[in-house]
């Protein structure tokens, strides 16, 4: 008889807890301007060593460096500074707004605002995203108005979805921002859907499904990563790995085993990991998959490689599962403070500008939260009608929903 | 005017939809080249080519999701799920996100579905290929429902289907695919060419959801019914010379309410049949309606005639499929109970 072993169930834990010295010691940083850029026609088996890389563009010092520099204007990195200026001090209005109960709920993108920003700056007019509740970066860059986004977070007279979702589930078709949903995961493959509709349609239009670390491990990433692969959808496949799922690390969810990116090359699917923290990288790789997808050669899968630096939402406190300074300890450091470093590099940006674009953009946002107040906040002001509630279930009520409206003496 | 089984109106409807708009797309597990388990996309890849009509990955949440997706596009996906009883890895699809999209979205982005599936039992199809999960999705709003029992609707509810801009759950029932079923399994089968409602017509036109149809006028007690069980409700009614009126509900969400209660204050009697389980089975929201709305003319307590509250066994078909025996026994009950 062969010795059996007594089993024991193998459950990952992350390195650090509360009250340790957070430790990224095993976290490789790869030298920026390293990675090869292949051609965008490339078969994934010919690149599997981007899906464990990082690709990187911006160094210690600043500079643009490698094959994957050079796809922005200067215009285009200070707009993508601005952006993501912009996201920031949103989030943290609306933190505060939250705090003060003009509204239930909030979730912050702090620390990742290269990644949507950068993003949707490589799109074109048309093309669609499938996000997920933390990359409001893609709407301000987009140029959709934070009145707006304020209006849907306070559930006001003005909020464009009729009090009928949770703060922060945005929806603007026009913006190419699809309606965000709380399940997660389902959007992954609507992407792939709506790529499919694009290609079957004959249209030149492109989608990107967004997911973070943790819904990876959701079925639907799986059918989207499938149904991407069979039907060589004009889809960016984008996984946010900001390290935490909430409380949970990405090892729960496999990504201490492998990449997630790694994950793509089993279906086929050309996979890049990127610094998300680097503006610059996320912008040329977003660029490289747009393209591709555009030529018609498929879909890519990205994985942005960044940090969640806040708290996963206004209900949530990390300092009971992570160590308090580990965002500060991040290798990749922090996005707006590397795009700034670069363009006063370059001799575009300084200290003073930088300051005056802060107290601009904080006094905006201060400005337009004060107009988005006047059409109410949750608990105070104007709302929209109850009334509201029963229509839209159906393109035409039917019957047993007016009743219902009757019943509710509206 | 042509003879076809439900099959061919099913397939008849899809060719119509997709001759007539371009964005009319059909796919699901083998519909494309080799034309569906059941036939009933045959064909329909060689006519418009495999971007109209194509096979999928076996993924029902990947089937629902792209279309999903489709739909926001501006297409009218009509998808297969091959049975019902494999729509659960899709419900997820269907309740939290094709329901709800139009209304959380305020318009911004629509769901105009079809998720056809082959539903109910009859056939020995034991546990997974039997299933009548229609509750699942008469509770879901945002959703219609609509199930229809002979070739001549089965065409008209399809083309309107496919035309809704909601999402639309169309329950086909595969025992009445070939022929009408009164749940006489000992006796030959008829086909549908040998039923009035086998005659279909040629050609574009529709049967509106949300309109019931009174399948035999009675005066003794009204019988609510759908699918399989129009047939075996008409074969009772027959068998005991309760002169019943059987309703043949179509769809049930949304409900033609008028037309049963119309029936029921006529009769005063109501009996309810559904091949689905008992306990939260649609049967219970009629019930709960009738109670509601015809309190003061009902003269006997309703009976509802249904799927035991156990898993679609395979030997013991005949004892769990509510067949014409089953219903007639209630028929006579509720004549005789004051």
């Amino acid at each position: 008889m062969i010795g059996n072993k007594v089993f024991q169930l193998h459950v990952p834990e992350p390195q650090c807890r509360p009250g340790d010295t957070p430790d990224f010691s095993g976290f490789v940083v790869p030298e920026a301007g390293a990675a090869a850029r292949p051609p965008v026609d490339v078969d994934a088996e010919n690149i599997h060593n981007l899906a464990y890389d990082i690709i990187r563009v911006t160094d210690d010092e600043g500079r643009a460096v490698g094959p994957w520099a050079g796809s922005l204007t200067d215009e285009e990195a200070l707009k993508g500074l601005r952006d993501m200026m912009t996201v920031r001090s949103f989030d943290a209005r609306m933190l505060m707004a939250q705090r003060q109960g003009k509204t239930s709920f909030y979730m912050q993108a702090l620390g990742e605002e290269a990644v949507s920003c950068a993003f949707q700056a490589a799109l074109s007019p048309g093309d669609m995203n499938f996000p997920t509740y933390r990359q409001q970066g893609l709407l301000v860059t987009a140029g959709y108005p934070l009145e707006t986004m304020m209006n849907q977070i306070y559930s006001n007279s003005a909020d464009p979805l009729l009090g009928r979702q949770l703060p922060i589930m945005y929806s603007s078709k026009e913006k190419g921002f699809f309606s965000i949903s709380g399940n997660l995961g389902t959007q992954f493959i609507q992407a792939v859907g709506w790529a499919m509709a694009s290609a079957i349609a004959g249209d030149s239009k492109i989608a990107a499904g967004w997911i973070g670390d943790g819904a990876t491990a959701e079925s639907d990433f799986h059918s989207a990563l499938v149904f991407a692969s069979t039907f060589r959808a004009p889809v960016i496949l984008n996984i946010v790995n900001n390290q935490w799922a909430i409380s949970t690390f990405q090892g729960i969810a496999r990504g201490k085993a492998a990449t997630f990116a790694s994950r793509g090359l089993g279906f086929g699917i050309p996979a890049l990991r990127v610094d998300g923290n680097d503006f610059l990288a996320v912008h040329a790789v977003a660029k490289w998959a747009a393209e591709r997808a555009h030529l018609g050669h498929g879909a890519t899968l990205i994985e942005h490689v960044t940090y969640r630096a806040g708290p996963h939402s206004t209900s949530d406190d990390p300092s009971g599962y992570r160590p308090k300074t580990e965002a500060a300890d991040w290798p990749l450091g922090d996005p707006l403070e590397r795009l700034k470093k670069h363009l006063i590099a370059q001799g575009i940006w300084s200290e003073e500008r930088h300051a005056q674009a802060q107290a601009e953009i904080d006094s905006d946002i201060i400005a337009t939260q004060k107009r988005a107040e006047k059409n109410g906040t949750l608990h105070d002001g104007p709302h929209p009608s109850p009334k509201d509630m029963f229509d839209d279930v159906f393109a035409n009520p039917p019957a047993h929903l007016i009743r219902q409206r009757q019943e509710a003496g509206i | 005017m042509a003879r076809m089984t439900m099959i061919e109106a099913i397939r008849d409807a899809q060719d119509i939809c997709m001759e007539r708009d371009d964005k009319v797309v059909v796919f699901g597990q083998d519909v494309g080249y080799f034309g569906g388990v059941f036939r009933c996309t045959k064909g329909l890849q060689e006519k418009y080519g495999p971007q109209r009509c194509f096979d999928t990955p076996i993924n029902e949440s990947g089937i629902v999701g792209a279309a999903i997706g489709m739909g926001a596009y501006g297409l009218r996906p009509c998808v297969e799920i091959q049975f019902a009883d494999y729509m659960y890895p899709a419900y997820d699809q269907i309740v939290s996100e094709a329901a709800r999209l139009r209304h959380r979205s305020n318009k911004d982005f629509i769901a105009p579905l079809t998720i056809r599936m082959p539903t109910g039992g009859g056939i020995f199809g034991g546990q997974t290929h039997s299933q009548s999960p229609e509750a699942l999705f008469a509770h879901v709003s945002g959703l219609k429902t609509v199930i229809p029992s002979n070739p001549y609707d089965a065409k008209g509810m399809l083309i309107a289907s496919i035309e809704d801009d909601d999402p639309v759950i169309y329950l086909e029932p595969k025992r009445l695919y070939n022929g009408p079923f009164d749940g006489h399994h000992e006796a030959a089968i008829t086909p549908w060419s040998k039923h009035e409602l086998g005659e279909v017509p040629e050609g574009h036109y529709t049967v509106p959801l949300g309109s019931a149809a009174i399948r035999r006028a009675g005066s003794d007690v009204t019988v609510l019914a759908y699918g399989t069980m129009v047939h075996v409700a008409l074969a009772a009614a027959e068998e005991t010379g309760v002169d019943a009126e059987v309703i043949d509900l179509r769809s049930i969400v949304p409900l033609d309410l008028e037309t049963i209660k119309a029936s029921v204050e006529k009769t005063g009697r109501c009996v309810i049949v559904h091949e689905a389980t008992r306990t939260c089975g649609f049967g219970a929201e009629l019930a709960a309606l009738v109670a509601h709305h015809c309190f003061y003319s009902l003269e006997a307590p309703m009976v509802r005639v249904t799927g035991y509250d156990t898993p679609y066994p395979h030997a013991h078909e005949w004892d769990y499929f509510p067949g014409p025996a089953r219903v007639g026994k209630a028929l006579l009950h509720v004549m005789e109970t004051e």
